[in-house]
């Protein structure tokens, strides 16, 4: 006999064309990769994020004195107070160059992203939200999305040198992308599958169909560029396959309003209001599985911040302002690292303030956060800041402040893909390469 | 002493550590070869050639090849991924960028939008070229013709029967599913439309019948690469046709091809694609100003500079058919009336443009003294005279400037409320005493601070601070006054002319000339000077040169990279 199974009903729902079948909740319907289910008490995903700000910090005003679970709050983290137990603070780990040239707020960002350093952008492995995208965004709609929210267009998710994953700079295009043509809402009353949806998956696979001639017919280096659109290809294919079966539901889902048209640039009071918006709808976005890995940019490495009506940006203020001799510090550069770390509060804001089983999106969250540099002023890769939110749906274990003394920021990349359940043992290359876990990390 | 001030003390240790190795370092200034060697009648040596490539369609070459295919109110819907910089030129990353999924996803919803206009009722009278029998059955004559009509002005060569086969297949399989002729023709279309024959241009060789074991480019290859050259866009059915019948492999074909191409109106649009690239106005929709402080800027002042510079270009370059060099001096620009109060200049035209001379006493001269030039390489809030050093070096001189070292104290050099120091050239100076900075800093203010009078968004000023502005700059030994002195110091430079054919050439081959082509690359430029500077000329000697299109031989290991330089060289996106 022949099961009884999604698929079955939605041949029956298109032999009468676009007719809305209204499917009840059984566990049948779910989707095969089958945890999004929180309301039958299955497990929830775990997804990936990376939150990146320019300019690294005043470490006198960053760096708690105390490690271990009870680090104090030095000004600068005191924003992130009601998240201090759900946090992991990094300091002291180093990228290590090994003779390579540090290309100023390149070096550094890309180094502990991809565990290798390189004097450019041509990055020689892909970053780490690619690597554990590809580990996890199996049966996502979008396999990772990238916003950069103080107007610049960069992105510094990598899958391959000349291949950067690029980022939204406008919410409202962001909006558009995720919850615009191609959502389902996932507590819709009714799914109607789009006939449509199937001929553009006939389209794409008559594509495909040309990979063999194509690979064959070029060199090795322009095979890696061709493999890579037909992977674009496969994803869009992916995409197809979702839309024509009904989602699984989402308990608290609701889908969200478009936002306003803001001011994209970079003066700091529009780029707190972008970046909340962003924030909300990725928040949104991954709640209700349209993707499992984002990739925030705050400011750009070269931090582009400003203030209205200064003549200077945030990093050009790195390099320019005299220390404060009262404080002891640049105290306008102080005020810019503040800003980051508030923008950082309001982005663990949106994803704790979502339900999810018994605790809260974030719960179910890993999000890496870090910055370019240690001291911007002198572009110094060592002991670059670096943090951890979330408890990766019980993986991790947050809460403290870990001094790195010089090891490998490598040390911390290798731990989170471990945390996110990929097969790795070592990472990084030279003095950058290690095994050792921060088990401090581990649940 | 707590365990944690120990480490936050050894960090500070060697980071002090590194930045006394890096005061050490001085920047080399990169500066290549000026002697020109003359020739009385330059002819071109032998080709060295260079593998095929494999190529991403630029946005302005995708929206430029729509309009050709489809008419010029085509509407794209997709949004475009920021093209990758290499060498300098967006158009060099083309053979070096990969396709995100991103991209792909944006690819598609222009695909499916052009599509459904291609078929839709307002269109598909002039624009399907067969009348099924009936809508509602599939007709294969029809959709084959229809697959016939588009796959080769898409892919830019003939189909094979198979592919024919492929899409008239998926022709009818969406008719199936939706029932409608034109839509099953839509999704046809579509597909070619996400294709990467379409979206990329995958070069293909063939063997050399003239040399055994040698390669050369396909005939519809060698057309894709002279059209995108020549129009910024796909070969028009001319083209293909003496691609087909041969006429490219001969000098007199190809000559007559080029020659058409330039006298075609789609040539000016290949000039200001090059342009447009060189400039780097790809980031131009970015620029932003302060409000308090430039009240007078704004978007629309933003989309006027970029074109005023396009439209000098153009009329200088292709109208005219004058001197390159005379771009850094000329007093004829266009204006709008938004661009008027930034120049503070009367502008009679209530919409639109009028062409205008800069008056001797505004003290501009040339596109370097235009806002584009001026507001574009500022920041945000004020002037910047090492920006604006550092593009004349890099985007005009092709000079490399190295990245600063890391460990620079700027703080009295540039706090612009500085009453000590109330001007740039004042606060500047710091750097040129300083040995970490001089190396470089020594190339790039004596040239910017002669640009002085023009604040962060090009406006006039004579003062600075209530300080009066020293404009006074040297370039190549020589001394001059001002932006004037500077756009003649420009004109003048031998340098000037040579990274131009550089450029031009790196974009039209997609890489940078290879140490075999060095020869070449001394032809182009002794073409360039005999031809009185006239870039169409250098353009169409680009076009029937036998080294723009000659393939190297063979990797014989397939599995050998054969672009393995592509790693390591500079990425930078723009």
């Amino acid at each position: 006999m022949k099961k009884f199974d999604r698929r079955t009903v939605l041949k029956g729902a298109f032999g009468g064309a676009a007719i809305g079948v209204a499917l009840p909740f059984l566990d049948v319907f779910l989707n095969n990769n089958g945890q999004a289910l929180a309301a039958t008490g299955q497990r929830l995903p775990v997804r990936f994020g990376t939150w990146i700000w320019g300019c690294g910090h005043i470490p006198e005003r960053w760096i708690p004195t105390e490690t271990g679970t009870d680090y104090d709050l030095p000004p600068d983290l005191e924003p992130l107070a009601p998240y201090k137990s759900q946090l992991a603070i990094f300091s002291g780990y180093d990228v290590k160059l090994d003779g390579v040239a540090n290309k100023p707020h390149i070096t550094g960002c890309l180094g502990l992203r991809t565990g290798i350093p390189v004097p450019n952008e041509s990055v020689r492995a892909p970053t780490i939200d690619v690597l554990i995208g590809e580990a996890i965004s199996t049966g996502s709609r979008f396999r990772s999305i990238e916003v950069s929210t103080s107007g610049i267009d960069r992105s510094y998710s990598f899958r391959a040198a000349g291949s950067a994953n690029p980022s939204e700079i406008s919410p409202v295009k962001l909006y558009q992308r995720i919850f615009g043509e191609g959502f389902q809402d996932p507590n819709a009353a009714t799914f109607k599958p789009d006939p449509r949806t199937m001929a553009r998956q006939s389209v794409l696979s008559a594509v495909a169909e040309d990979r063999q001639r194509l690979m064959r017919s070029v060199g090795a280096d322009d095979r890696r560029r061709l493999e890579e659109y037909f992977t674009s290809i496969r994803h869009l294919e992916d995409q197809l396959a979702l839309q024509l079966q009904p989602p699984a539901r989402v308990e608290n889902f609701t889908k969200p309003d478009a936002p306003p048209n803001t001011p994209m640039d970079s003066e700091v009071s529009n780029v707190m209001v972008t970046h909340k918006l962003m924030a909300g709808l990725l928040a949104k976005a991954l709640q209700c599985n349209q993707t499992k890995v984002i990739n925030v940019l705050l400011s750009d490495t070269t931090s582009n911040l400003r203030r209205a009506g200064s003549s200077t940006t945030h990093h050009t203020l790195t390099h320019e302002e005299p220390v404060n001799p009262q404080l002891g510090y640049q105290e306008q550069v102080g005020w810019f690292a503040q800003q980051s770390m508030v923008a950082w509060k309001d982005f663990l804001d949106a994803l704790s303030g979502i339900h999810e089983g018994d605790g809260t999106l974030l719960d179910n969250c890993l999000i890496f956060a870090h910055s370019d540099c240690s001291i911007a002023k002198a572009h110094a890769v060592e002991g670059i800041p670096m943090m951890v939110a979330g408890r990766a749906g019980g993986r991790i274990r947050t809460g403290f402040h870990l001094a790195g003394r010089a090891d490998p920021a490598t040390r911390v990349g290798l731990t989170l893909q471990q945390a996110m359940g990929l097969q790795v043992a070592k990472w990084g290359v030279q003095s950058m390469e290690t095994n050792r876990t921060i088990t401090e990390l581990m649940a | 002493m707590s365990p944690m001030r120990s480490q936050n003390q050894s960090a500070a240790r060697r980071i002090a550590g590194r930045l006394a190795a890096c005061a050490a370092f001085l920047c080399v200034p990169l500066i290549g070869s000026l002697s020109l060697a003359e020739e009385p009648a330059p002819t071109e040596p032998q080709a060295a050639g260079a593998p095929p490539q494999l190529r991403r369609l630029t946005e302005s070459q995708y929206r430029a090849t729509i309009a050709d295919i489809f008419g010029p109110d085509m509407p794209i819907v997709g949004r475009f991924e920021h093209g990758l910089r290499a060498e300098g030129l967006l158009a060099v990353g083309t053979s070096q960028a990969g396709i995100s999924a991103f991209s792909i996803e944006q690819y598609d919803a222009s695909a499916r939008g052009i599509a459904a206009e291609v078929v839709s009722e307002k269109r598909r009278e002039q624009l399907v070229p067969c009348r099924p029998r009936s809508e509602n059955r599939f007709d294969p004559a029809c959709a084959k013709q229809f697959v016939q009509h588009y796959g080769p002005i898409l892919f830019r060569r003939p189909l094979s029967g198979e592919e024919v086969k492929r899409y008239v297949r998926t022709a009818e399989a969406a008719q199936q599913r939706l029932g409608d002729f034109y839509q099953g023709l839509q999704y046809a279309l579509a597909g070619m439309l996400v294709s990467p024959d379409f979206l990329v241009r995958i070069e293909q060789v063939v063997p050399d019948p003239k040399q055994r074991g040698q390669y050369r480019l396909d005939p519809y290859a060698k057309a894709t690469r002279l059209s995108y050259f020549l129009t910024n866009s796909t070969p028009d059915a001319e083209l293909l046709r003496a691609a087909g019948a041969g006429e490219l492999d001969t000098d007199a074909g190809l000559a007559q091809q080029a020659d058409r191409l330039i006298a075609s109106p789609q040539f000016e649009r290949a000039v200001r694609a090059f342009f447009e690239d060189m400039l780097e106005f790809d980031t131009f929709g970015e620029l932003a100003k302060d409000p308090v402080i430039y009240p007078a800027f704004n978007s629309t002042v933003a989309l006027d500079a970029e074109e005023q510079t396009m439209r000098t270009i153009v009329a200088l370059l292709v109208t005219q058919q004058g001197d390159y060099r005379d771009l850094f001096t000329t007093r004829g620009t266009y204006l709008t009336r938004a661009l008027g109060t930034v120049y503070r200049l009367p502008v009679a035209t209530r919409n639109g443009w009028e062409s205008a001379q800069y008056p001797t006493a505004s003290g501009r001269e040339g596109i370097l003294t235009n806002i584009s030039f001026l507001a574009f390489y500022s920041h945000p809030g004020r002037s910047s005279s090492t920006l604006r050093g550092k593009a004349i070096r890099q985007v005009f001189l092709c000079q490399a400037i190295p990245d600063p070292p890391n460990n620079v104290d700027f703080s009295v050099v540039q706090d612009s409320s500085n009453t000590a120091m109330p001007t740039a050239r004042i606060r500047l100076e710091a750097h040129r005493t300083s040995p970490a900075c001089a190396g470089c800093h020594r190339l790039m203010d004596p040239l910017g601070l002669t640009l002085e009078n023009f604040d962060g968004v090009g406006a006039f000023r004579a003062q600075e601070n209530g300080a009066p502005i020293d404009a006074s700059g040297t370039f190549d030994g020589k001394e001059f006054q001002g932006a004037q002195g500077l756009g003649q110091a420009i004109h003048d430079s031998p340098q000037t002319p040579r990274c131009l054919v550089d450029k031009m050439y790196r974009s039209a081959a997609g890489r940078k000339a290879t140490p075999d082509e060095r020869p070449y690359v001394d032809y182009l430029n002794q073409t360039f000077n005999a031809d009185s500077y006239r870039v169409p000329d250098l353009m169409r000697a680009i076009a029937v040169s036998r080294s723009f299109y000659a393939i190297s031989p063979p990797v014989t290991d397939v599995n050998t990279p054969k672009r393995a330089a592509v790693q390591t060289r500079d990425g930078d996106r723009s």
